[in-house]
């Protein structure tokens, strides 16, 4: 077991640092090198966050709508080798709300503030 | 050294010339550089570009038209009177700067978050779309027999393409999987009418004014096709930079669009526009895991390239959005 503190905190520690000292004193080409160094970070602290959580249902529904067990990545080749042989479409039972959740889970760790993404979670 | 490289090759084709000044370097890739330059003249100073790839970089990708009929594609643009550089120079040889071409340098902006918001594009917005339409119908227009020789390439072809590119990665996608799905089933065959296609018609592209649309540039991805694939590239959502109620780049309306080509003597079809907008959305997508792959593989070990790889969902959505919308 690894000790605390956990690699969330270390994450979110040096993107907080980046984003609060250095920020004021870099400029130009740099400066946006500095802004993609920090999404990039904020960008692995949600994703620790919210990973287990999201894997673990995206498991559960491919499981139930395939019929089938497997690794996650083993349940996402056979959907998608269903899908392109027809097998399954948006007519099949739980298909298209099992790609919105997943999507949607994949947004709220990549780019939460994406409008499409922002504008489907207020529809929800 | 670059400053004297360009002196001795504006020398050679622009009489009365006497130097050139400011050579700056703006973009440059491994195998295309663009660099902007000041001629001095008596009569005045002339804003320039260089598009070139350096020596050494003769061969370009397969899906390029090439440098020499990009120039030439924009200089018919300009003589038609569309919004376009004119062409200064066509590289030869004895210029000893690679292959290329100068063109006359236009001022805007192409930067699509400062045309969505600075308040000097104010005016610009409202009319925007309609113009596209417009100089997209001009474009469409262009006579056959004029042009540089270049690919042709259907909706069928190019689905085959993504789904190899896609497949090459092996990475499942189940959105991807029902937008290559949706596009066989939806495919419209070729067109009544081949015609020159941009290929590229989109923000980043487009010089924009004060006063609106002033020219269209990066004719790279130019090829005969289905006219309507670049009405569609051009409302595909990751253009919109936020604005996604504003299909067309972030600030117009299909219907103006629609209207701008129509005025301008072009036909629309409404549901081939819509299928090469599924089709431009998984290119994006596609787009933006063949980056990760470069990351990953390539030399460009960049953050930015990497990060580019995590927007593929944002064209996941899109798709959703396009082929199964849910209930509001």
């Amino acid at each position: 077991m690894q000790d605390e503190p956990t690699p969330i905190e270390l994450t979110r520690a040096v993107a907080d640092f980046l984003r609060n000292e250095i920020t004021p004193m870099i400029s130009g080409h740099n400066a946006f090198k500095l802004r993609v160094a920090i999404n990039t970070l904020d960008l692995v602290t949600r994703q620790l966050t919210l990973e287990q959580g999201g894997d673990a249902a995206e498991a559960a529904r491919l499981a139930q709508l395939l019929g089938a067990e497997g690794s996650l990545i083993e349940l996402n080749r056979m959907l998608a080798d269903k899908i392109a042989k027809g097998e399954v479409d948006l007519q099949t039972r739980g298909l298209a709300e099992h790609l919105w959740q997943t999507t949607m889970d994949k947004l709220a760790v990549d780019q939460p503030n994406y409008a499409s993404y922002r504008r489907e979670l207020g529809a929800k | 050294m670059m400053e004297a490289e360009l002196e001795r090759c504006v020398a050679s084709f622009y009489p009365g010339a006497t130097g050139v000044t400011g050579a700056a370097k703006l973009s440059g890739g491994a195998s295309q550089e663009t660099w902007s330059f000041d001629i001095v003249h008596p009569a005045g100073t002339i804003g320039a570009i260089l598009r070139r790839a350096p020596k050494g970089y003769g061969a370009s990708p397969t899906r390029a038209a090439g440098l020499d009929a990009e120039a030439r594609l924009m200089q018919l643009t300009h003589d038609a009177g569309l919004p376009s550089p004119r062409v200064l120079h066509v590289l030869g040889p004895a210029d000893e700067l690679g292959t290329g071409f100068i063109m006359q340098r236009v001022e805007g902006e192409t930067i699509a978050r400062k045309i969505l918001r600075d308040a000097q594009f104010a005016k610009a917005r409202p009319v925007l779309a309609r113009q596209l339409g417009q100089v997209a119908a001009g474009i469409h227009a262009l006579p056959l027999a004029q042009l540089p020789k270049l690919r042709r390439s259907t909706a069928t072809d190019e689905i085959s393409e993504l789904e190899r590119e896609y497949r090459s990665f092996d990475w499942p996608r189940p959105v991807f999987e029902l937008a290559l799905r949706w596009l066989r089933g939806h495919d419209p065959g070729p067109p009544d009418r081949i015609t020159l296609v941009h290929g590229d018609f989109r923000h980043g592209n487009l010089i924009i004014g004060p006063d609106g649309l002033r020219a269209v540039l990066d004719w790279e991805l130019a090829h005969l096709g289905d006219a309507m694939e670049d009405l569609g590239w051009v409302c595909v959502n990751s253009w919109r930079f936020g604005e996604i109620d504003k299909p067309v780049g972030g600030f117009g309306s299909r219907e103006e669009l629609f209207a701008g080509y129509e005025a301008a003597g072009g036909r629309v079809d409404p549901e081939r526009v819509k299928f090469f907008e599924v089709m431009g959305t998984l290119r994006w997508g596609v787009m933006c895991c063949g980056m990760m792959q470069r990351f990953r593989v390539g030399p460009d070990h960049s953050m930015e390239r990497a990060m580019i790889g995590r927007r593929a969902s944002e064209t996941e959505i899109d798709l959703l959005r396009l082929l199964a919308p849910r209930e509001k």
